[in-house]
């Protein structure tokens, strides 16, 4: 008995009969079916991934290994790698960081549908959707098949994912806000980059400041993995110690990379509590 | 039945909020307690089941210390102690049926009630309470459908469900208009005389808890100022627990609010 | 314009003060130094030769990447599957792990504020940092390559991202209904079940399907270090210089992306 119905039910027909919590989809084929072909994925899914056990019992003592050496990491002997590989990580970041803002704020403002006119409307959010479909180890792969190896492909790819992830919410930030303040500014007779800077900015300014620094930490942690494709940076460090099985060695590098981050956070949170 | 002694309360940044009060109440008594905010009224209702650990003294139920209660004790006597609180406190994201079974708790282990499985004479006394608050219509309705004063319906069905001897009341009418405030004292005072249950209500329309109550407690600063039948609220009691007001606007406001009560009741 | 005179004047109207804009003034000099300093060594570990050349590289790539060579189709429904599953159980075991994490991280639900929570942080942290393509790196050396060591990459990537925004959710509920339930006479666990766990299901749904979305970008290319999925045929056909073959997974890539953030759209809008 479906719930319309039951609502004009009096008490004396409700007495003793049993009471259910009502579904959260009501509809008892649907229900069934959802979970009929979960269950069914499940298993596939489940039984679709081939397990060596040798392998993985074997691969456990290497596993206890790892754990004991970031209990013991090795900081020293391959110092050198680390520092110049961390020293091109840092820069690759600050350097795209910079860049995509640079260019993401033109872009944000085009991509906001209430202050801009529809073909750049739709012209930013294309390049919006395109560098956010793109996984930045691809445009890695790209840029490095493009533009040599080395920090500049690095320094591209970061640049230009950090314009699909910023523009995005810029633009986000710039249809939520308040249209009378920006229409206020507008009926003084403003020009439109007055209105812009008047108008709109001291609106979105918090957040932008917020976001940027959050996508310089992303674009850190991206950065450490960039070295794999030949990207520059610790990655290629990295890589190669997980290839010589030198745990310690690899122990070290994340343990630095976890630091910086937790460092970036804390500066993070700092500084948007300052400007919000 | 209910008896407070020496009930004290002092929170960890150092204010008192109880200093030593001394009450004691019969069973079936509706009592009402007045004071200003700060004053420690809602510390009070709180140290009685425990919600708030008190300090120092003792709360005495029906002979049983429940200062000294172990958890499990605790939960036994939280039981016999409905309470209906300022914002109704429903679990907005469950259903009507469930917030009044919830009120069962204290009764069902972990597995039944996670599983939504209540004996059936739980079930039919939920149906009832409904039915008595006017709301059975809305049982499988979510809580955050309700308007405020159905929420607080609501929220008497789950204190009454426990089969309490004693009610906690917690400001049930701040948050609600004019009109939905005397229909829910009057609801809470019935509710009370029917079922013969003390209540303790806490309240900061003097007004209002001078139309139903049959004692007022007047605390200010954590002591008690007042303890008498609500036409003892002169002027100057007032003056002495809330400070100097003109006063005669309150009390003058209660004979016509009477008057106009009486005849939207007639 | 009378205002501009005004700006020179004694009274004139400033909005920040002399001391104020000399500091603003060296910040962002400071910064722009910052940056040139970055730009100058990222230039030094260029070869400008193949930057110069790259227009013609990319035309010559552009070429022998189109037209897609799709009978190549037939080879990725399998790595397609796993890929699917891939981000799924991971996804799963991530949250199975993310859910008792984010209770002992919660400062209202843990047990112990000076032990436990630190420990259940510094997991959240760790595991939140590090990149799942290196969790992978890692888990490939450890037990071997194949979809295993994917799955697991996936998982603990995600935990720590999944765990941080279902404690936070923990953190804002409503303690009033939490303190309504507490009043009945309910135990620990009834308290959690009845009170704290229906204010942060609809958070946890939302959450699970986000990160699944970005699981799916993620397992695409997880195969690039051996660990299943889509990513090793991307793999080997690079190192074959095979671009007609690349194109075609990218674009499997690109297509698996929008589905997801559609359906990861329309289950968010069908459970808020």
């Amino acid at each position: 008995m479906s719930t319309a119905t039951l609502s004009d039910v009096g008490l004396d027909d409700r007495l003793g009969r049993a009471w259910k919590k009502p579904h959260f989809i009501t509809n008892p084929v649907l229900r069934y079916a959802l979970l009929g072909v979960t269950i069914i994925y499940l298993y596939l899914a489940v039984n679709s991934i081939e397990v060596n056990w040798a392998r993985v019992s074997e691969g456990l003592v290497r596993g206890w290994e790892f754990v004991k050496a970031f209990g013991n990491p090795d900081f020293t002997s391959r110092w050198t790698d680390i520092r110049e590989g961390m020293i091109e990580s840092i820069i690759i970041t600050i350097a795209s960081t910079v860049v995509g803002i640079a260019i993401s704020i033109p872009i944000g403002l085009g991509a906001a549908r209430n202050i801009a006119p529809l073909p750049v409307y739709i012209i930013c959010r294309a390049i919006v959707a395109i560098s956010r479909a793109l996984n930045e180890i691809i445009v890695a792969i790209l840029m490095v098949a493009i533009f040599g190896f080395g920090p500049l492909a690095g320094f591209i790819t970061l640049s230009f994912a950090t314009i699909g992830f910023l523009s995005k919410l810029l633009a986000e930030e710039i249809e939520d806000m308040s249209r009378v303040q920006a229409e206020a500014i507008q009926a003084t007779g403003s020009s439109w980059l007055q209105w812009i800077n008047y108008g709109v900015q001291p609106q979105v300014m918090p957040r932008l400041i917020g976001l940027s620094i959050y996508r310089l930490d992303i674009n850190f942690r991206e950065s450490a993995v960039l070295g794999l494709v030949g990207a520059g940076g610790i990655g290629a460090t990295l890589n190669t110690a997980f290839d010589r099985y030198e745990f310690d060695t690899a122990a070290a590098i994340l343990i630095i990379i976890i630091v910086i981050v937790m460092a970036l956070e804390y500066l993070s949170g700092v500084i948007r509590a300052r400007v919000q | 039945m209910l008896e407070l002694k020496k009930l004290t309360k002092t929170y960890a940044t150092g204010d008192q909020a109880l200093k030593a009060v001394e009450v004691e109440i019969p069973a079936g008594q509706v009592l009402a307690l007045i004071g200003p905010s700060g004053a420690g009224k809602s510390t009070l209702i709180r140290c009685i089941n425990r919600l708030v650990e008190p300090t120092s003294g003792s709360v005495i139920l029906n002979g049983e210390n429940i200062t000294k209660l172990s958890s499990s004790g605790l939960r036994r006597a939280r039981r016999t102690m409905g309470m209906i609180f300022q914002e109704y406190a429903l679990v907005e994201r469950l259903t009507v049926m469930e917030n009044v079974l919830s009120g069962r708790l204290g009764y069902v282990g972990f597995w039944r009630a996670f599983l939504r499985k209540y004996p059936q004479s739980d079930i039919d006394e939920a149906y009832r309470l409904l039915d008595r608050v006017g709301l059975l219509a809305m049982a499988d309705k979510r809580a955050d459908e309700l308007s405020g004063g159905q929420r607080q319906r609501v929220g008497i069905a789950r204190a009454l469900i426990q089969d309490p001897k004693l009610l906690l009341v917690d400001e049930p009418t701040a948050s609600l208009d004019p009109k939905t405030s005397r229909q829910i004292m009057r609801l809470i005072c019935e509710l009370c005389a029917e079922r013969g249950l003390a209540a303790i209500i806490n309240i900061h329309d003097v007004a209002l808890a001078q139309m139903f109550v049959q004692r007022v407690i007047g605390l200010q600063l954590g002591a008690v100022q007042f303890d008498g039948p609500p036409d003892g609220l002169t002027p100057e009691v007032l003056t002495a627990i809330y400070g100097e007001e003109d006063w005669q606007a309150t009390i003058e406001e209660v004979d016509e609010d009477d008057l106009e009560n009486e005849s939207a009741a007639a | 314009m009378p205002v501009v005179q005004n700006h020179g004047g004694p009274n004139g109207w400033k909005l920040h003060t002399t001391r104020q804009s000399m500091v603003r003034w060296f910040c962002w000099l400071l910064g722009v130094a910052i940056f040139l300093y970055c730009w100058n060594v990222i230039s030094e570990a260029t070869t400008w030769f193949f930057v110069w050349d790259s227009p013609r590289i990319a035309g010559d790539i552009g070429g022998r990447a189109m037209p897609p060579k799709w009978e190549y189709i037939d080879k990725l429904w399998e790595p397609i599957w796993d890929t699917l599953n891939m981000a799924t159980l991971g996804t799963i075991l991530a949250l199975i792990m993310a859910v008792p994490v984010a209770f002992l991280a919660a400062r209202n639900t843990t047990p112990n504020a000076y032990i436990i929570r630190p420990i259940a942080l510094f997991i959240i942290v760790a595991t939140r940092s590090i990149n799942s393509l290196i969790w992978a790196l890692l888990l490939v050396a450890i037990i071997g390559p194949g979809v295993l060591a994917g799955t697991v990459a996936i998982a603990i990537r995600s935990i720590g991202f999944c765990a941080k925004l279902l404690y936070e959710a923990i953190e804002e509920i409503d303690v009033k209904q939490v303190e309504a339930v507490t009043a009945t006479g309910a135990s620990r666990w009834q308290v959690m079940a009845y009170a704290i766990v229906p204010q942060i299901a609809p958070a946890f749904a939302g959450i699970s399907v986000f990160r699944w979305d970005i699981n799916i970008r993620e397992s695409t290319v997880l195969g690039l270090v051996g660990a299943g999925g889509i990513g090793l045929q991307l793999q080997g056909s690079l190192n074959t210089l095979a671009w007609n073959q690349v194109a075609l997974i990218l674009l499997v890539i690109l297509v698996a992306v929008v589905i997801s953030e559609w359906v990861s759209a329309k289950v968010r809008g069908a459970i808020i």
